[in-house]
Protein backbone atom coordinates (compact mmCIF):
# COMPACT_ATOMS: atom_id res chain seq x y z
CA UNK A 1 0.00 0.00 0.00
CA UNK A 2 1.72 3.06 -1.20
CA UNK A 3 1.59 6.64 0.83
CA UNK A 4 -1.04 7.73 -1.73
CA UNK A 5 -3.36 5.02 -1.01
CA UNK A 6 -3.21 5.65 2.44
CA UNK A 7 -5.28 9.16 2.36
CA UNK A 8 -7.61 7.55 -0.88
CA UNK A 9 -8.53 4.37 1.64
CA UNK A 10 -10.45 7.74 4.03
CA UNK A 11 -12.54 8.85 0.82
CA UNK A 12 -14.05 5.87 0.13
CA UNK A 13 -16.81 4.95 0.60
CA UNK A 14 -18.09 2.25 3.28
CA UNK A 15 -19.58 -0.43 1.43
CA UNK A 16 -20.02 -2.29 5.13
CA UNK A 17 -22.44 0.18 5.74
CA UNK A 18 -24.25 -0.53 2.65
CA UNK A 19 -24.54 -4.22 3.19
CA UNK A 20 -25.41 -3.71 6.49
CA UNK A 21 -28.82 -1.69 5.21
CA UNK A 22 -29.45 -3.38 2.22
CA UNK A 23 -29.92 -6.73 4.49
CA UNK A 24 -32.21 -5.26 7.18
CA UNK A 25 -34.09 -5.06 4.49
CA UNK A 26 -34.38 -7.53 2.82
CA UNK A 27 -34.25 -10.20 6.09
CA UNK A 28 -37.22 -7.75 7.20
CA UNK A 29 -38.70 -8.91 4.06
CA UNK A 30 -38.10 -12.64 4.36
CA UNK A 31 -39.04 -13.02 7.69
CA UNK A 32 -42.74 -11.33 7.23
CA UNK A 33 -42.84 -14.41 4.49
CA UNK A 34 -41.37 -16.97 7.38
CA UNK A 35 -44.03 -19.32 7.65
CA UNK A 36 -46.10 -19.10 4.23
CA UNK A 37 -47.67 -21.80 2.81
CA UNK A 38 -45.11 -22.40 -0.56
CA UNK A 39 -48.01 -22.41 -2.30
CA UNK A 40 -48.50 -18.81 -2.23
CA UNK A 41 -46.63 -16.81 -4.35
CA UNK A 42 -48.00 -18.67 -6.95
CA UNK A 43 -51.83 -18.37 -5.34
CA UNK A 44 -51.05 -15.02 -5.59
CA UNK A 45 -50.31 -14.60 -9.36
CA UNK A 46 -53.12 -16.53 -9.85
CA UNK A 47 -55.65 -14.38 -8.03
CA UNK A 48 -53.85 -11.40 -9.94
CA UNK A 49 -54.22 -12.76 -13.23
CA UNK A 50 -58.24 -13.55 -12.64
CA UNK A 51 -58.75 -10.08 -11.49
CA UNK A 52 -56.95 -8.89 -14.66
CA UNK A 53 -59.37 -10.13 -16.75
CA UNK A 54 -62.03 -8.13 -15.73
CA UNK A 55 -60.41 -5.03 -14.83
CA UNK A 56 -56.92 -3.14 -15.20
CA UNK A 57 -54.64 -3.67 -11.78
CA UNK A 58 -51.37 -3.26 -11.06
CA UNK A 59 -49.53 -5.80 -9.22
CA UNK A 60 -48.49 -3.76 -6.33
CA UNK A 61 -52.10 -2.68 -5.91
CA UNK A 62 -53.56 -6.60 -4.46
CA UNK A 63 -52.48 -7.62 -1.61
CA UNK A 64 -52.53 -11.16 -0.22
CA UNK A 65 -51.60 -12.31 3.47
CA UNK A 66 -52.02 -14.89 4.91
CA UNK A 67 -52.81 -14.67 8.53
CA UNK A 68 -52.50 -18.08 11.17
CA UNK A 69 -54.88 -16.42 14.30
CA UNK A 70 -54.20 -19.37 16.69
CA UNK A 71 -53.85 -23.59 15.86
CA UNK A 72 -57.25 -24.07 14.04
CA UNK A 73 -58.16 -20.84 12.09
CA UNK A 74 -55.97 -19.13 9.81
CA UNK A 75 -57.18 -15.78 7.57
CA UNK A 76 -56.33 -15.25 3.83
CA UNK A 77 -56.74 -11.47 3.49
CA UNK A 78 -56.77 -10.17 -0.42
CA UNK A 79 -56.64 -6.87 -0.76
CA UNK A 80 -57.44 -5.34 -3.88
CA UNK A 81 -57.62 -1.28 -4.93
CA UNK A 82 -59.65 -1.07 -8.17
CA UNK A 83 -58.80 1.75 -10.51
CA UNK A 84 -61.06 4.85 -10.36
CA UNK A 85 -63.48 5.11 -13.12
CA UNK B 1 -28.98 -38.93 25.88
CA UNK B 2 -26.44 -37.18 23.53
CA UNK B 3 -27.27 -33.80 22.86
CA UNK B 4 -27.25 -33.00 18.66
CA UNK B 5 -26.09 -30.21 16.82
CA UNK B 6 -26.10 -29.42 13.40
CA UNK B 7 -23.55 -27.25 12.05
CA UNK B 8 -25.12 -24.92 9.03
CA UNK B 9 -25.70 -21.91 6.75
CA UNK B 10 -27.52 -22.42 4.02
CA UNK B 11 -25.04 -20.80 1.70
CA UNK B 12 -22.11 -23.43 0.62
CA UNK B 13 -18.01 -22.73 1.14
CA UNK B 14 -18.47 -20.88 4.34
CA UNK B 15 -16.47 -23.29 6.89
CA UNK B 16 -19.32 -25.61 7.92
CA UNK B 17 -16.98 -28.69 7.42
CA UNK B 18 -13.74 -26.90 9.05
CA UNK B 19 -16.46 -26.21 11.90
CA UNK B 20 -18.04 -29.39 11.90
CA UNK B 21 -14.34 -31.02 12.22
CA UNK B 22 -13.09 -28.75 14.84
CA UNK B 23 -15.95 -28.57 16.87
CA UNK B 24 -16.22 -32.29 17.29
CA UNK B 25 -12.23 -32.74 17.73
CA UNK B 26 -12.84 -29.70 20.54
CA UNK B 27 -15.54 -31.53 22.20
CA UNK B 28 -14.35 -34.51 22.21
CA UNK B 29 -10.62 -33.45 23.30
CA UNK B 30 -12.67 -32.08 26.53
CA UNK B 31 -13.09 -35.83 27.08
CA UNK B 32 -16.89 -35.95 25.55
CA UNK B 33 -17.71 -39.02 23.61
CA UNK B 34 -18.95 -37.48 20.24
CA UNK B 35 -19.17 -38.46 16.72
CA UNK B 36 -19.49 -36.29 13.41
CA UNK B 37 -21.79 -37.54 10.44
CA UNK B 38 -20.93 -36.32 7.26
CA UNK B 39 -25.30 -35.23 5.82
CA UNK B 40 -23.13 -34.27 2.12
CA UNK B 41 -24.43 -37.57 0.21
CA UNK B 42 -22.75 -38.01 -2.96
CA UNK B 43 -20.22 -34.91 -1.83
CA UNK B 44 -18.18 -36.51 1.20
CA UNK B 45 -15.47 -34.43 2.37
CA UNK B 46 -15.39 -34.47 6.19
CA UNK B 47 -13.54 -37.44 6.10
CA UNK B 48 -10.77 -35.49 4.04
CA UNK B 49 -10.76 -32.65 6.51
CA UNK B 50 -10.80 -35.09 9.50
CA UNK B 51 -7.68 -37.08 7.25
CA UNK B 52 -9.57 -40.58 7.76
CA UNK B 53 -10.30 -40.77 4.00
CA UNK B 54 -8.78 -44.08 3.18
CA UNK B 55 -10.94 -45.56 5.65
CA UNK B 56 -13.67 -45.24 4.76
CA UNK B 57 -15.22 -48.76 4.02
CA UNK B 58 -19.25 -48.59 4.76
CA UNK B 59 -21.14 -45.16 4.85
CA UNK B 60 -24.09 -43.58 6.77
CA UNK B 61 -26.82 -44.63 3.85
CA UNK B 62 -25.09 -48.34 4.42
CA UNK B 63 -26.07 -48.04 7.96
CA UNK B 64 -29.60 -46.33 6.75
CA UNK B 65 -30.15 -49.33 4.29
CA UNK B 66 -28.92 -52.24 6.80
CA UNK B 67 -26.69 -52.79 5.08
CA UNK B 68 -23.65 -52.47 7.67
CA UNK B 69 -23.97 -51.81 11.34
CA UNK B 70 -22.63 -48.17 13.19
CA UNK B 71 -19.82 -50.42 14.46
CA UNK B 72 -18.59 -51.12 10.66
CA UNK B 73 -19.23 -47.76 9.62
CA UNK B 74 -18.09 -45.76 12.49
CA UNK B 75 -14.46 -44.34 11.99
CA UNK B 76 -12.21 -43.81 14.86
CA UNK B 77 -10.03 -40.91 15.16
CA UNK B 78 -6.24 -41.29 14.97
CA UNK B 79 -5.72 -38.63 17.40
CA UNK B 80 -8.46 -39.19 20.02
CA UNK B 81 -10.53 -42.43 21.35
CA UNK B 82 -13.30 -40.45 22.13
CA UNK B 83 -13.66 -39.19 18.97
CA UNK B 84 -15.75 -41.21 15.73
CA UNK B 85 -16.77 -40.21 11.99
CA UNK B 86 -19.76 -41.68 10.21
CA UNK B 87 -18.88 -40.68 6.59
CA UNK B 88 -21.52 -39.85 3.75
CA UNK B 89 -21.94 -41.95 1.05
CA UNK B 90 -20.20 -41.09 -2.62
CA UNK B 91 -22.71 -42.62 -4.93
CA UNK B 92 -25.89 -42.64 -4.29
CA UNK B 93 -28.36 -39.33 -4.13
CA UNK B 94 -29.58 -37.45 -1.48
CA UNK B 95 -33.17 -38.89 -1.13
CA UNK B 96 -31.31 -41.89 0.39
CA UNK B 97 -31.83 -39.72 3.24
CA UNK B 98 -34.81 -40.82 5.18
CA UNK B 99 -36.86 -38.72 7.94
CA UNK B 100 -37.07 -42.92 9.94
CA UNK B 101 -33.75 -43.86 8.45
CA UNK B 102 -32.15 -40.92 9.97
CA UNK B 103 -34.11 -40.85 13.02
CA UNK B 104 -33.21 -44.38 13.83
CA UNK B 105 -29.15 -43.75 13.71
CA UNK B 106 -29.48 -41.26 16.01
CA UNK B 107 -31.39 -42.46 17.92
CA UNK B 108 -28.87 -45.43 18.55
CA UNK B 109 -25.94 -43.13 18.54
CA UNK B 110 -27.93 -41.55 21.49
CA UNK B 111 -27.22 -44.25 23.78
CA UNK B 112 -23.11 -44.54 23.08
CA UNK B 113 -22.74 -40.70 22.94
CA UNK B 114 -22.37 -37.30 24.54
CA UNK B 115 -22.18 -35.28 21.19
CA UNK B 116 -23.70 -35.77 17.64
CA UNK B 117 -22.80 -33.36 15.03
CA UNK B 118 -24.21 -33.49 12.34
CA UNK B 119 -22.36 -31.83 9.36
CA UNK B 120 -25.00 -30.76 6.74
CA UNK B 121 -24.46 -29.98 3.44
CA UNK B 122 -25.05 -25.94 1.55
CA UNK B 123 -28.64 -25.56 0.65
CA UNK B 124 -31.98 -26.27 1.58
CA UNK B 125 -32.69 -30.09 -0.14
CA UNK B 126 -33.10 -32.49 1.64
CA UNK B 127 -29.72 -33.74 2.65
CA UNK B 128 -29.49 -30.01 4.84
CA UNK B 129 -33.26 -30.94 6.29
CA UNK B 130 -32.58 -34.32 7.55
CA UNK B 131 -29.46 -32.94 9.28
CA UNK B 132 -31.03 -29.65 10.80
CA UNK B 133 -34.18 -32.01 11.60
CA UNK B 134 -33.25 -33.90 14.61
CA UNK B 135 -31.29 -30.64 16.13
CA UNK B 136 -31.21 -29.94 19.70
CA UNK B 137 -29.00 -26.93 18.85
CA UNK B 138 -27.64 -25.38 15.33
CA UNK B 139 -24.44 -23.62 15.07
CA UNK B 140 -24.95 -21.09 12.20
CA UNK B 141 -22.00 -20.62 10.12
CA UNK B 142 -22.09 -17.29 8.39
CA UNK B 143 -19.32 -15.08 7.13
CA UNK B 144 -19.60 -11.34 7.55
CA UNK B 145 -20.86 -10.85 3.85
CA UNK B 146 -24.10 -10.17 2.41
CA UNK B 147 -25.58 -13.63 0.73
CA UNK B 148 -24.45 -15.68 3.57
CA UNK B 149 -26.04 -13.51 6.24
CA UNK B 150 -29.29 -13.19 3.84
CA UNK B 151 -29.01 -17.69 3.68
CA UNK B 152 -28.02 -18.00 7.12
CA UNK B 153 -31.54 -15.92 8.33
CA UNK B 154 -33.49 -18.65 5.56
CA UNK B 155 -31.76 -21.15 7.62
CA UNK B 156 -33.05 -19.95 10.86
CA UNK B 157 -36.29 -19.59 9.54
CA UNK B 158 -36.27 -23.37 8.51
CA UNK B 159 -34.74 -24.71 12.24
CA UNK B 160 -38.09 -22.28 13.66
CA UNK B 161 -40.47 -23.97 11.71
CA UNK B 162 -39.59 -27.20 10.01
CA UNK B 163 -37.23 -28.94 12.75
CA UNK B 164 -39.05 -31.76 14.68
CA UNK B 165 -38.65 -29.25 17.75
CA UNK B 166 -41.05 -27.34 15.93
CA UNK B 167 -43.22 -29.69 14.71
CA UNK B 168 -43.48 -30.93 17.93
CA UNK B 169 -43.68 -27.71 19.46
CA UNK B 170 -40.75 -28.69 22.45
CA UNK B 171 -38.61 -26.10 23.47
CA UNK B 172 -37.39 -24.26 20.20
CA UNK B 173 -33.70 -25.45 19.36
CA UNK B 174 -30.40 -23.26 20.65
CA UNK B 175 -29.49 -21.33 17.61
CA UNK B 176 -25.98 -19.90 17.96
CA UNK B 177 -23.76 -17.39 15.34
CA UNK B 178 -20.72 -18.94 14.40
CA UNK B 179 -18.43 -15.91 12.34
CA UNK B 180 -16.14 -17.13 10.21
CA UNK B 181 -13.33 -15.68 7.33
CA UNK B 182 -13.74 -12.72 9.85
CA UNK B 183 -10.88 -9.86 8.75
CA UNK B 184 -10.98 -7.29 11.75
CA UNK B 185 -8.44 -4.97 9.63
CA UNK B 186 -11.11 -4.76 6.74
CA UNK B 187 -13.99 -4.25 8.77
CA UNK B 188 -12.01 -1.16 10.73
CA UNK B 189 -11.73 0.18 6.72
CA UNK B 190 -15.34 0.19 6.62
CA UNK B 191 -15.10 -3.27 3.65
CA UNK B 192 -16.31 -5.86 5.77
CA UNK B 193 -19.80 -6.75 8.30
CA UNK B 194 -18.71 -6.47 12.03
CA UNK B 195 -19.40 -8.55 14.52
CA UNK B 196 -21.86 -6.37 15.79
CA UNK B 197 -23.48 -6.11 12.20
CA UNK B 198 -24.13 -9.45 11.92
CA UNK B 199 -25.50 -9.94 15.44
CA UNK B 200 -27.86 -7.19 15.38
CA UNK B 201 -29.14 -8.65 11.36
CA UNK B 202 -29.71 -11.79 13.00
CA UNK B 203 -30.30 -12.08 16.17
CA UNK B 204 -29.09 -14.89 17.87
CA UNK B 205 -26.33 -15.10 20.77
CA UNK B 206 -22.76 -15.58 19.95
CA UNK B 207 -20.98 -18.80 19.56
CA UNK B 208 -17.16 -17.48 18.32
CA UNK B 209 -15.53 -15.23 15.50
CA UNK B 210 -13.27 -17.28 13.54
CA UNK B 211 -10.54 -15.17 12.24
CA UNK B 212 -9.59 -15.38 8.62
CA UNK B 213 -6.53 -17.64 8.81
CA UNK B 214 -3.62 -19.44 6.60
CA UNK B 215 -4.10 -21.91 9.38
CA UNK B 216 -7.26 -23.30 8.00
CA UNK B 217 -6.00 -24.08 4.64
CA UNK B 218 -3.31 -25.99 5.64
CA UNK B 219 -5.24 -28.03 8.19
CA UNK B 220 -7.35 -29.13 5.27
CA UNK B 221 -4.41 -29.95 3.04
CA UNK B 222 -2.90 -32.47 6.04
CA UNK B 223 -6.22 -33.61 7.18
CA UNK B 224 -5.76 -32.17 10.69
CA UNK B 225 -8.80 -30.53 12.47
CA UNK B 226 -7.06 -26.69 12.71
CA UNK B 227 -8.25 -26.99 16.33
CA UNK B 228 -5.33 -29.25 16.61
CA UNK B 229 -3.57 -26.71 15.66
CA UNK B 230 -3.01 -24.52 19.34
CA UNK B 231 -0.58 -21.88 17.82
CA UNK B 232 -3.01 -21.12 15.55
CA UNK B 233 -5.53 -18.32 15.82
CA UNK B 234 -8.48 -20.12 14.30
CA UNK B 235 -7.28 -23.16 16.16
CA UNK B 236 -7.48 -20.91 19.55
CA UNK B 237 -10.70 -19.65 18.31
CA UNK B 238 -12.66 -22.73 17.78
CA UNK B 239 -11.21 -23.64 21.10
CA UNK B 240 -12.85 -20.55 22.74
CA UNK B 241 -16.52 -21.32 20.67
CA UNK B 242 -15.90 -25.32 22.10
CA UNK B 243 -15.35 -23.67 25.49
CA UNK B 244 -18.29 -21.47 25.05
CA UNK B 245 -20.33 -24.58 23.89
CA UNK B 246 -20.06 -26.32 26.96
CA UNK B 247 -21.06 -23.32 28.63
CA UNK B 248 -17.84 -21.41 29.99
CA UNK B 249 -18.03 -18.01 29.70
CA UNK B 250 -14.50 -16.75 27.58
CA UNK B 251 -14.02 -13.20 26.40
CA UNK B 252 -14.00 -12.60 22.50
CA UNK B 253 -10.49 -12.51 20.44
CA UNK B 254 -9.28 -11.99 17.37
CA UNK B 255 -11.63 -9.13 16.67
CA UNK B 256 -9.42 -6.60 16.70
CA UNK B 257 -6.65 -5.10 14.51
CA UNK B 258 -3.56 -6.93 15.14
CA UNK B 259 -1.46 -4.64 15.65
CA UNK B 260 2.09 -4.47 13.50
CA UNK B 261 5.22 -3.97 14.76
CA UNK B 262 7.64 -1.76 13.20
CA UNK B 263 9.45 -4.41 11.47
CA UNK B 264 6.75 -6.21 10.10
CA UNK B 265 5.08 -2.87 9.22
CA UNK B 266 8.54 -2.68 7.18
CA UNK B 267 8.70 -6.30 5.44
CA UNK B 268 5.31 -7.27 5.90
CA UNK B 269 3.41 -10.06 7.44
Amino acid sequence: MSLLDYFRSTKKSNTAATAKERLQIIVAHQRSQRGDPDYLPLMKQEIIEVIRKYVHVDEDQVSVALDQNDDNLSVLELNITLPER
Amino acid sequence: MAQIIVVTSGKGGVGKTTSSAAIATGLALKGHKTVVIDFDIGLRNLDLIMGCERRVVYDFVNVINGEANLNQALIKDKRCDKLFVLPASQTRDKDALTKEGVGKVLEDLSKDFDYILCDSPAGIETGAMMALYFADTAIVTTNPEVSSVRDSDRILGMLQSRSRRAEQSLEPVKEYLLLTRYAPTRVKTGEMLSVEDVQEILAIPLLGVIPESQSVLKASNSGVPVIVDQQSDAGQAYADAVARLLGEDVPLRFVAEEKKGLLKRIFGS
